[in-house]
Formats: C-alpha cells, sequence, structure tokens
C-alpha cells in the first residue's frame, strides 16, 4: 500500500510539471501579446521588461486593424443560427426516419452515414458554386449550408438515440389526443435533452473553429469569421505586425477556454458520447 | 401511428432532406461529374473522359503530397495512440489532481486549427532560432513540427476516449488476474486491450481520417512551404483548385482520388480493428 502512495505522489508531481508543459504554448502567447512587436520575434520566450513592454498597445491596434469585434460578432450569430438549426431540423428528420419505415427514410439514413466519410475537399468547389448561386453568402443564411453538410453526424447520432426510445410512450400520447408535432416536442425532445447537449457541443467546436467552408462560401468583402480574419492578419500583404497577430490569437482563445470552462463536463460527457456512438 | 407521422413529412424531414440535397448530394454528385470535365465555372464544363485524372496522376507535387501524407498518418496514428493509451493507464489510477490533469490535456481539442497553427509558428520559430533554422527550413522541419501540433492537439481527446473505455472494465477481473499472479504487463496485454477494443478502433479510425484531412493546421504552420515540400494532400488539393487556372478539372479529380483513398482506408481499417473485437 505504501509503494503505491509513494508511486501515485510521484506521478502526481510527474503530471503536474507535464501540465505546465502542455498550457506553455499558450501561455507564451500571452506573454507575447504585451510585448512591441519587433521583440516578439526576436526573443519570443523573455518576459517583457522596460524596454519591450507594450501594455495593451498590441489589443488596441489589433482590434482596430481587423475590427476584430464585427467579426467576432459574425462569428457568434453564425455559430448559433447553424447549431440552433441542424439540432432542430436534424431531430426532427431522425425521429421522422426512424418511426416512418420506408425506402426514403432507408436511404436517407445510409446517405448520412455516407456523408460522414466524404472529406471536404471533394465538394468544396462545388459547394461554394452552389451557393453562391443560390445567394446563400451571408451570416445569415450560411446555417442552410451547414445544415446540409453537417446533416450527416447530426441526424446519425439522433437516430441512435431515438431507437432506444420505447415506441410505446409516444403511442400513449398520440391516443390521448397529441398531434405529431406535439408528440415530438412534449414528449419526445425532453427525453432526448442530453443528446442535444452532445450534438450541440460537437456542431459548436466544429463550427466555430470552421476555416475553409465559410472562406469559400461567405462574401468575402463584407463578412469574415475568425479563424478568416486571423489567415488574413498574417497572409496579408505588407510587413506581418507580429503584435497584433499575438493580440488576435489570445482575444480568440479566450473565449473558448471560458466556454470550456464552464460547461467542462458536458463538453468530455459530449466527446465521449459521440465518439462511442460515431 | 406510422401513418399519422407520415403527413407531417413536410414539417419534420423535408427541410433537414433539401438542405442536404443543396450541402452534399447535389455538390457531390456534380463534383464526380465535373472530375471528367474542363472547366473554370460549373457552367463552361465540357467532356474530356479521364484526362483530369491522368494529369493528376503525373503530377509529381501530388505524388510527393500523397507520400508526406501517409508517412504523417502512419507516424502520427502511432504516437498519438500510444502516448494517449499512457496517459489514460496511468490517470485512471486515480491520484490527487487527475481532474485537473484530464482537464489541461484535452484542452487544445477545442482550439481551431488556424489559431493552433500560429500559435505553434511562434513556439517552433522560437526554438529553432537557437540554431539559426526555421520551421520551413526543410520538408522534414515541417513534418515533425507539424507532428508536434497534431499531439499536443489530439492526445487529450483521445485520451478521454480511452479513460471512458477503461472505466467499463470491472474492477473484479483485474483483482482476480492478479491474485493469480498476473505480471502488469499480463494484465495490460491479456485483459485491459482487449477489454478496450472498441475505443483503440474508434481512436485509430479518428486519427486516421483526422490526419489523412488535416487542411487548417498545414496552412497556417507552413502553407505548404518551402516550396510545396510540406504539403499535405487537402492543401494540395486547394492549391491546384485555386492556385493554378485551367486546372480546376485536376483538382476536382485529385479530390475524387481522395476521397476514395479515405473510404478505403477508413473500410480496411475499420475491418481490421472490428475483427480483433470479436476474438476477445
Amino acid at each position: 500500500m505504501k509503494a503505491k502512495k509513494k508511486t501515485d505522489s510521484l506521478l502526481s508531481l510527474a503530471f503536474a510539471i507535464l501540465s505546465v508543459v502542455y498550457v506553455m504554448p499558450i501561455v507564451v502567447v500571452v506573454i507575447n501579446s504585451f510585448k512591441k512587436k519587433s521583440f516578439i520575434s526576436l526573443k519570443p520566450f523573455a518576459f517583457p521588461d522596460a524596454k519591450s513592454f507594450a501594455g495593451l498597445e498590441n489589443y488596441v491596434r489589433g482590434v482596430e486593424k481587423i475590427e476584430f469585434f464585427k467579426y467576432f460578432g459574425y462569428s457568434v450569430i453564425i455559430t448559433i443560427t447553424s447549431v440552433v438549426l441542424i439540432l432542430i431540423c436534424c431531430s426532427m428528420c431522425a425521429w421522422f426516419i426512424t418511426r416512418v419505415k420506408s425506402r426514403v427514410s432507408k436511404l436517407m439514413y445510409y446517405l448520412c452515414v455516407f456523408s460522414m466519410v466524404v472529406p471536404f475537399q471533394m465538394v468544396m468547389f462545388t459547394l461554394s458554386k452552389t451557393a453562391d448561386m443560390l445567394k446563400l453568402n451571408s451570416p445569415w443564411t450560411i446555417c442552410i449550408i451547414y445544415l446540409g453538410f453537417g446533416a450527416g453526424l447530426a441526424v446519425f447520432m439522433f437516430c441512435g438515440f431515438v431507437k432506444n426510445i420505447p415506441i410505446e410512450i409516444e403511442e400513449a400520447a398520440m391516443i390521448d389526443g397529441c398531434s405529431p408535432l406535439q408528440t415530438f416536442f412534449k414528449v419526445v425532445l425532453p427525453i432526448m435533452k442530453p443528446t442535444y447537449i452532445t450534438v450541440g457541443i460537437l456542431e459548436t467546436m466544429w463550427i466555430w473553429n470552421d476555416y475553409l467552408l465559410p472562406y469559400l462560401v461567405l462574401d468575402l468583402k463584407k463578412y469574415k469569421t475568425i479563424p478568416i480574419v486571423i489567415q488574413y492578419l498574417r497572409g496579408g500583404y505588407g510587413r506581418v505586425d507580429m503584435g497584433a497577430i499575438m493580440a488576435c490569437l489570445v482575444l480568440a482563445i479566450i473565449p473558448i477556454i471560458v466556454f470550456y470552462i464552464s460547461c467542462q463536463k458536458y463538453i468530455i460527457k459530449g466527446v465521449v458520447d459521440g465518439a462511442v456512438k460515431g | 401511428m406510422e401513418k399519422s407521422i407520415k403527413r407531417y413529412f413536410p414539417i419534420f424531414a423535408l427541410p433537414t432532406m433539401l438542405a442536404f440535397c443543396i450541402g452534399f448530394v447535389i455538390p457531390f454528385i456534380e463534383g464526380i461529374y465535373l472530375s471528367f470535365c474542363k472547366f473554370t465555372t460549373v457552367l463552361d464544363a465540357k467532356w474530356i473522359g479521364l484526362g483530369n485524372f491522368k494529369n493528376a496522376l503525373a503530377d509529381p507535387v501530388f505524388a510527393h503530397a500523397f507520400w508526406y501524407t501517409a508517412a504523417f498518418v502512419v507516424v502520427s496514428l502511432i504516437i498519438v495512440n500510444l502516448c494517449a493509451l499512457g496517459l489514460a493507464l496511468l490517470l485512471v489510477r486515480g491520484f490527487k489532481g487527475t481532474n485537473l490533469y484530464r482537464t489541461v490535456f484535452f484542452m487544445p481539442n477545442l482550439i481551431g486549427g488556424i489559431v493552433l497553427g500560429y500559435v505553434w509558428q511562434l513556439i517552433l520559430n522560437g526554438l529553432l532560432l537557437e540554431i539559426d533554422r526555421t520551421l520551413t527550413y526543410s520538408e522534414a522541419y515541417g513534418f515533425w513540427g507539424l507532428m508536434i501540433l497534431i499531439c499536443w492537439q489530439q492526445i487529450g481527446y483521445m485520451m478521454i476516449i480511452y479513460i471512458a473505455g477503461l472505466q467499463t472494465i470491472p474492477g473484479e477481473i483485474i483483482e482476480s488476474a492478479e491474485m493469480d499472479g498476473a505480471t502488469k504487463w499480463q494484465v495490460l496485454k491479456g485483459i485491459k486491450i482487449p477489454m478496450i477494443m472498441p475505443s483503440i478502433t474508434i481512436c485509430t479510425f479518428l486519427t486516421v481520417t483526422n490526419s489523412f484531412k488535416l487542411f487548417d493546421q498545414n496552412l497556417s504552420l507552413t502553407a505548404g512551404e518551402p516550396a510545396k515540400m510540406s504539403e499535405m494532400l487537402a492543401l494540395n488539393i486547394y492549391n491546384t483548385f485555386y492556385g493554378r487556372v485551367g486546372w480546376e478539372g485536376v483538382g476536382q479529380a485529385k479530390a475524387v482520388i481522395f476521397f476514395i483513398l479515405v473510404v478505403g482506408i477508413a473500410l480496411i481499417q475499420l475491418k481490421l480493428t472490428k475483427s480483433k473485437e470479436v476474438q476477445q
């Protein structure tokens, strides 16, 4: 027993060190965001001293240069509308195709499973042209594209859950006079709450961080998302402003960490459930 | 009941199906068709048969990207899964601070590929400064830089899945094996690994497909530099489409080849690990 205790405290120490190493990259970026831009590339691991300390200068410049908060707003709009739309439409569709046994249902199910393995590069050109043609290139309409491309995973996961709901509950509701719509929203939806959280988290992680799809679909003269803006800042013409980049990286990471810490339990559970079913 | 639900088809299933057609089915079919055509927009497509595929397969950069990606997939598959499983085995012992460590290791996974790429570009270029090199010095630097990034991002994710798998093993089995005098290695090889085979299937599947489809991190870390030598398949396809006028058809043909590769590898891999699952 004593030996176990000793190895355990050694392990704990080793993991503590490893954890510090693990968060180091982010800490280094935070440190650099407070340094003057000419010092960043030269001595990335040095703490800012009196000469190189820049205060919030980088943040002010970075935010102004790329209108950070405007595009942050677009990112929020796109993520929220898309996730909500995916959750509502895909859960309804999944319930329908599990309860109504027909050839169309079966085809839809297998197409969804199939779509999960297809790489985005396969459809990127034609998808962006289709989106252009249908004028789906604004932050308010791109959710339709996300619904279409994200339907595979969501429908598949909801189907997996609906199959385990005893059909008797729904039958009882219908006999008591509920229409299918009432049955779905009053009976099925509350039972499926855990799946909503799982799918919601997976889709949020995907859409918030997605770069290529919004880059190809959105009208870039007017709209951008956070990943696009950061890529622009770096890949743009002229001298690269490292200070502004560091500040924007920090600003892009903060909301994710806040989101993670506040719903950590759900995120980890969601990932495990999602992986086991997928 | 089925009949009354069926009448509600337009409300329940139609919106998703329409969006699915716009977002997946139509672009997919059109994509396959266009891979046999010469075009610059969707409307001016002219059928040219297998010409695009010939061009794609004759492109040395594409071949290089293929081998580069294949090597990356194999190496990342081994490193990520060994590290993740190792960490998971240690963390399920349940010493002080386990939850905190789990939280820390998982965190990088939530940060997007573009942001991660620039974070690591700073760190790695900073380290390489000591020996007067940068990430884009040669393809090997880009390869291992990207490998470090991917390990950092994915080990935590896979670890969580392995922990979930390890926690389903009943304690009595391991205890009784230990009573019978099994060594730690025997317990691991004879009990733990076979019992978590489903988790291994999932994790290997995820690492293989993630590495194979890697795009954002590749774009932001090295963007294929130097001279496209650190370009992976997904980025190569993208650059063929949007970097070379007149080569859109070849890009689409490459995408079709890429799609077949991904599906093929996914199927083979699932079959291999699944067959092990049945044997236990």
